[in-house]
């Protein structure tokens, strides 16, 4: 018998059994579906964790002041000031080979008023080099430069929030004086929308200015004390050398014997990247064998469906053989029925994993990731299902007796 | 039929035994029979006489335990499933008692099944089956699935599945077991008249009034054949119809 007409045969017999053959298709069409979500579901939200990390900043370094213990209490994380400007400045001249970038930053809160609008928001004072290591672009405007700096110079930029905040849309922006606290404060730029950290803030709430604007005018400190240094270091091969090379430094400015306790501490944003990578992938690799147990699940459904099938039908293979059907006619029609449940059945599977995972990138806000490849090899793992599902049934049916099968009631 | 050609069945001393666990049961006992091209035969016995076990045999569903059997001059005894297969495909159409057409398929579709396994394209398929259909009556039943046709209409349906390889052998096993007296004699009417056209037929029952169809009477018992003659008188369908209908 022809390829075609196998096939034309196979389809004639499934749909005389609409019903069954649908319930024989459902494990593989809910398997398919399984598969296509989860598999698209696990690399969208790897997709969106890199992306969320990756807005944090290039290959970044966070140095923060650590905790010293005084007479046996320890003070915690940032409770001292023991960063200096000079550290900083240190960090960027002496280790430039691995260090691309040095931002000390110093924040405070503070309520910004422009005309009769007012906001409360973050401000983040630091220098040039801020932008460059949260990978940070402008909107519009420019950035300020070290002059701003060295004269705590009264100029802003602007994250989207505040402008949204404090302008009628449409309404210029650039060049308005704004009040941060009781500074009067020119906007020279327009930061780019970075949208939500990973742990849900709205990273846009943010003004950022001088370093020493805000330390000296907004704060009021002569100090010359720095909250926290964001480094980015000159690639992500260097990011743990600019680490060892960073605290080195930092353990001989202050003066640190071999055995203290450093008095400072190093995150390191690019191991928080690969921790978060990694349990992603553990998840989707969990969702993986979820779909593929559902796969074998759906092949035997298959399978019980065939048996039934063959039983069912040994009048009908007993006149196929009396007229001329081989074995391995009879074989490979039970055979082709069964692998087609499984394409068709995979082919709906398709199509609703696709919608679901859809559905859920929509919900989820990351970008829905169906790579060809998944897909060509879910249909050919639900293809191959159907062929072992249906091969012990296409046997046994090949294998039955012509007389016998005749005669059967 | 010219004297050169062998005969289609020949059997010599054909022997079946089944084993069923210990014991063994000895369906037929050494059959010798010639049907010439062209002959209209028919086997009779009770049952257990054999008769069905000659007919598997005959119809090369079965192979023989012992003896010899030439279809048409060729031994097909050791034959294996799959040319067993080709030759009942090629040679041989069969009618059942039961009709044995495949439900929820249309008339067309099922004639056209013996053709399916030849790799005979769909065209000529249809062709070919419409044709067998016209030839038994139902030119106008084509889309008619069994549960939409009568009894007769459906043995109809059947022989036109068993013409329609242009077998040289019609094997009909009780065809008329499942219909009233007036449908089988119908039945028995088509069977004459593809045997005046040349058909050889071969045909089981067990009713000697739908026996005496046939231009010769074997009779089976105890695995053995026990006598072949011919009708005393041939009962020729035709008239029988004209009579009823008088």
């Amino acid at each position: 018998m022809s390829f075609v007409a196998s096939l034309r045969t196979a389809l004639r017999a499934l749909r005389k059994n609409k019903l069954r053959s649908l319930l024989a298709m459902l494990g593989i069409v809910i398997a398919v579906a399984a598969v296509m979500a989860t598999v698209s579901i696990g690399q969208g939200a790897q997709a969106k964790v890199a992306q969320q990390m990756e807005s944090l900043g290039a290959n970044l370094l966070m140095v923060l002041p650590g905790s010293i213990a005084m007479h046996g209490v320890a003070t915690g994380s940032g409770a001292t000031q023991n960063l200096t400007r000079d550290d900083a400045t240190a960090i960027e001249r002496e280790l430039s080979t691995s260090v691309a970038a040095v931002a000390p930053i110093n924040r405070t809160g503070a309520q910004v008023v422009y005309g009769d609008q007012n906001w409360f928001t973050q401000v983040q004072g630091s220098t040039a080099a801020y932008l460059q290591v949260r990978n940070w672009p402008l909107a519009q405007g420019e950035a300020f430069g070290r002059e701003e700096d060295a004269s705590a110079a009264k100029v802003c930029l602007l994250g989207k929030t505040v402008v949204d905040k404090l302008f009628v849309p449409g309404a210029p922006v650039l060049g308005e004086q704004i009040r941060v606290k009781h500074v009067p404060c020119k906007v020279v730029g327009i930061l780019a929308t970075k949208g939500q950290s990973f742990g849900g803030q709205d990273q846009d709430d943010v003004i950022v200015m001088p370093w020493s604007t805000v330390v000296r005018r907004l704060i009021g400190s002569q100090a010359d004390t720095v909250g926290q240094m964001m480094i980015s270091a000159r690639s992500s091969d260097q990011v743990s050398d600019a680490e060892r090379e960073i605290t080195s430094l930092l353990r001989q400015r202050h003066r640190l014997s071999e055995l203290a306790e450093p008095d400072f501490q190093i995150r390191n944003l690019a191991e928080m990247q690969d921790a978060a990578k990694q349990s992603t992938e553990t998840i989707a690799t969990l969702l993986e064998a979820v779909a593929a147990i559902s796969l074998i699940v759906g092949g035997i459904g298959i399978a019980n469906v065939m048996l039934v099938s063959v039983t069912e039908r040994t009048r009908e293979i007993g006149i196929r053989m009396a007229v001329g059907g081989r074995s391995r006619d009879i074989l490979f029609q039970f055979l082709t029925e069964a692998v087609l449940l499984a394409t068709v059945g995979g082919g709906i599977g398709l199509e609703l994993g696709i919608g679901v995972s859809k559905w859920m990138a929509a919900r989820g806000d990351w970008p829905t990731l169906l790579s060809p490849p998944v897909m060509f090899g879910t249909m050919l793992a639900a293809g191959f299902a159907g062929v072992v599902a249906g091969f012990y049934p296409a046997l046994r049916a090949s294998r039955l007796d012509p007389i016998d099968a005749l005669r059967f009631e | 039929m010219g004297p050169s050609e062998p005969p289609v069945v020949e059997t010599r001393d054909l022997e079946k035994i089944y084993r069923m666990g210990d014991v063994e049961v000895r369906a037929l006992r050494g059959v010798s029979l010639t049907i010439a091209g062209g002959d209209f035969v028919a086997v009779m016995g009770a049952s257990g006489s054999g008769k069905s076990t000659f007919m598997n045999l005959v119809g090369c569903l079965d192979r023989p335990t012992r003896g010899n059997y030439l279809l048409n001059g060729r031994d097909v005894g050791k034959l294996s499933r799959d040319q067993l297969a080709r030759v009942r495909g090629r040679q041989i159409g069969f009618v059942f008692q039961g009709f044995n057409l495949l439900p929820r398929t249309n008339a067309l579709e099922n004639v056209e099944l013996p053709l399916l396994y030849q790799g005979i394209a769909s065209r000529d398929r249809h062709r070919r089956a419409a044709e067998a259909l016209e030839r038994v009556g139902l030119g106008d039943r084509l889309d008619h699935t069994p549960a939409q046709l009568s009894g007769g209409q459906q043995q109809r349906v059947a022989i036109a599945r068993a013409l329609v390889n242009k077998p040289t052998l019609l094997l009909a096993d009780e065809p008329t077991g499942n219909l009233d007296s007036r449908t089988s004699v119908e039945v028995m009417g088509i069977f004459q008249e593809l045997n005046e056209q040349g058909l050889t037929v071969l045909l089981v029952t067990h009713e000697s009034d739908i026996a005496e169809h046939a231009r010769r009477l074997v009779t089976f018992k105890d695995g053995l054949l026990l006598s072949d003659v011919s009708p005393s008188r041939r009962r020729l369908a035709r008239e029988e119809l004209r009579e009823r209908s008088a």
